[in-house]
């Protein structure tokens, strides 16, 4: 198996998961202890100062969330990942080993919303700046990174849907300006979209999506690539230079290519503490075997409803990349071959009101705020999740009163249709 | 086994079985540009190799005479008293020819130069001299990927088995 390189699929259910050593265990072990015996002072030294490969405690590292991250690693085709608890988590942890105090990053602004709160609100008591530009505008990102800019972060495929950024010229951007890309890979996951091979150069997720698949548990996990040179860009002193928290050692010199998840892990998740439980690592491994299998059902049922829609006489308009007439269908050809997901927003012709009446008519899709489920669900985001905003800042975010977003999953398109369908004349009046 | 030039090796990715190999046939491996301070990324890899049974024998002539980890430090690779299987390089590619003639000289079987470090000129004589190349590796990255220790800190080793590992 070492010569040919395997294919996702098989990735998907054996990288990082070896027969359990202790016990020759098949299935991945839930190891659940917080924390693991030293041989000897010399060798509790050696793991503290990360001079030897092994386990100390589990706010660090634990075998289950090893097996996952070395499984995601694999699929993204990075060099190493860092397990935590949420996807909001990992988008901190991610920045957290680039950015000090007084520090700018540049995101798009065609972000999943609780991103854009994070990001504008809340990192400024870290006293990180961030400035957001719209992805759509090229220009517009090119004048806005400059030799400041810590790093640069986007979805490619992103939530509320519909949208799809040219992360391949972002990468560029972001490299000429000696930083790197970070890519919110949630919506596309690595089976339709791996951002590292159109220059990404870091990945972070939100596992609670996807990847786990049934809408269990919440989870996130940040992946590296390996490939950015964090010496040579010159500006950032916590990988490249002496870290005061491990005696003057310099990660990127003593671990190479290693250095940004080893921080990830020794600074990040020891400091910060957002670390993944060994049960939700455990249930998010065994949504990661069906990955592939999910996905191209979950898109193959998007593609169906988002047809119907289209044809729905309720119906206002449908923001799905893969319909060939929407805006970003050239670009979701490019980086999405295999299908544009299954999240995206329609708009319906009778408003607000209407939009009440069509997620109350629902039977078999859920009326709640998450995406990425083997259920099928639906939200309407101006009565709830975007409830605070003003009209204008509603529709400026794409979920404006008319908007109702989709989560498809992976019932039969004829019953998710037929429900749509029955909820649709409900909500419009017939 | 004799190489011809024209049977060079490929440095720019090794079989898992060659590195394998040379890592399970080695035991005494002289480290050139071993630190005697803890926190440099040479001692690590010492400590480390030294807790998985190797030998390793410290070369600095700035260090000459001291102790590292329960070995004494010496000048140069020609003043180590004990057989030599492997010499690692842990100095700046350009001054990497000079060490591949001692390890050629001392009779080592293997030529390790670290992460970062690689010099095709050096490495084409110890081949010819009969030795095995590695460069722009790092031993103790590499024994943990084989062995699956680096998947314990979220690496990807690229290594898919359905056997019990090594422990
Ligand atoms: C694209 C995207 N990124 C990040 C997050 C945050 O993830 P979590 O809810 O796991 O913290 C979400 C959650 O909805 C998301 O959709």
């Amino acid at each position: 198996m070492t010569d040919s390189k395997p294919d996702f699929e098989t990735l998907a259910i054996h990288a990082g998961a070896q027969p359990d050593p202790a016990t020759g265990a098949r299935a991945t072990p839930i190891y659940a202890t917080t924390s693991f015996v030293f041989d000897d002072v010399d060798h509790a030294a050696s793991l503290f100062n990360l001079q030897t490969t092994g386990f100390m405690y589990s706010r660090i590292m634990n075998p289950t969330v090893a097996v996952l991250e070395e499984r995601l690693a694999a699929l993204e085709g990075g060099r190493g990942a860092t397990g935590c608890a949420s996807g909001h988590s990992a988008q901190v942890l991610a920045l957290f080993p680039l950015l000090s105090t007084g520090d700018e990053f540049v995101a798009s602004n065609k972000l999943y919303g609780g991103s854009i709160t994070q990001f504008g609100q809340t990192f400024k008591k870290f006293g990180w700046t961030v400035k957001f530009v719209d992805p759509d505008d090229m220009d517009a990102v090119r004048r806005a990174v400059d030799e400041k800019t810590k790093a640069v972060f986007t979805e490619c495929l992103a939530n509320p849907g519909g949208v799809v950024v040219d992360i391949e010229a972002m990468a560029k951007i972001a490299h000429a300006a000696n930083c790197p890309l970070i890519v919110d890979n949630t919506l596309a996951t690595p089976y339709l979209l791996r951002p590292m091979e159109w220059g990404a150069d870091i990945v972070v997720h939100s596992t609670t999506k996807f990847l786990s698949g049934t809408g269990t548990t919440i989870g996130g996990a940040v992946i590296d690539s390996g490939k950015f040179d964090w010496a040579k860009a010159g500006k950032f002193p916590d990988l490249a230079g002496p870290c005061a928290a491990y005696h003057g050692l310099t990660f990127f010199e003593t671990f190479g290519d290693l250095a940004y998840t080893m921080h990830c892990h020794a600074v990040g998740l020891r400091d910060l503490g957002p670390t993944m439980s060994p049960f939700g690592a455990w249930i998010t491994l065994l949504g990661v075997e069906t990955l592939a299998l999910r996905m191209d059902r979950h898109c193959a049922n998007a593609a169906r409803v988002a047809e119907f829609l289209t044809g729905h006489k309720a119906v206002a308009w449908v923001n799905y990349a893969g319909l060939p007439a929407n805006k970003y269908n050239r670009l979701a050809k490019k980086y999405l071959p295999k299908g544009a997901g299954a999240v995206f927003t329609f708009g319906l012709k009778g408003g607000y009101q209407a939009g009440i009446r069509m997620v109350e008519g629902v039977n078999m899709l859920s009326h709640l705020a998450n995406i990425g489920d083997s259920k099928s669900l639906i939200i309407h985001p101006a009565s709830t999740t975007h409830r605070q905003l003003t009209e204008a800042q509603q529709i400026a975010a794409g979920a404006g009163p008319d908007v109702i977003r989709l989560s498809i999953g992976l019932e039969s398109a004829k019953d998710i249709i037929a429900d749509l369908d029955q909820a649709l004349n409900r909500a419009a009046g017939n | 086994m004799e190489r011809t030039l024209s049977d060079r090796m490929n440095h720019d990715s090794y079989d898992d079985d060659y590195v394998r190999a040379i890592l399970k046939k080695v035991r005494v491996i002289a480290m050139v540009g071993a630190s005697p301070n803890w926190n440099r990324p040479s001692y690590f890899a010492m400590k480390y190799l030294q807790g998985k049974g190797f030998r390793v024998i410290p070369v600095n002539p700035v260090a000459a005479g001291q102790e590292v980890l329960g070995e004494k430090v010496h000048a140069s690779l020609k003043d180590i008293p004990d057989k030599v299987d492997m010499v690692d390089v842990f100095r700046a590619s350009a001054v990497a020819g000079p060490i591949a003639d001692d390890a050629i000289a001392i009779g080592a079987k293997v030529l390790w130069m670290q992460l970062g470090v690689r010099n095709d000129a050096a490495a084409a004589r110890a081949e010819a001299a009969g030795l095995e190349v590695v460069m722009n590796r790092c031993p103790k990255i590499e024994y943990a990927r084989l062995n699956a220790e680096l998947g314990w800190h979220g690496f990807n080793s690229g290594i898919i088995t359905s056997k019990r590992r090594r422990i």
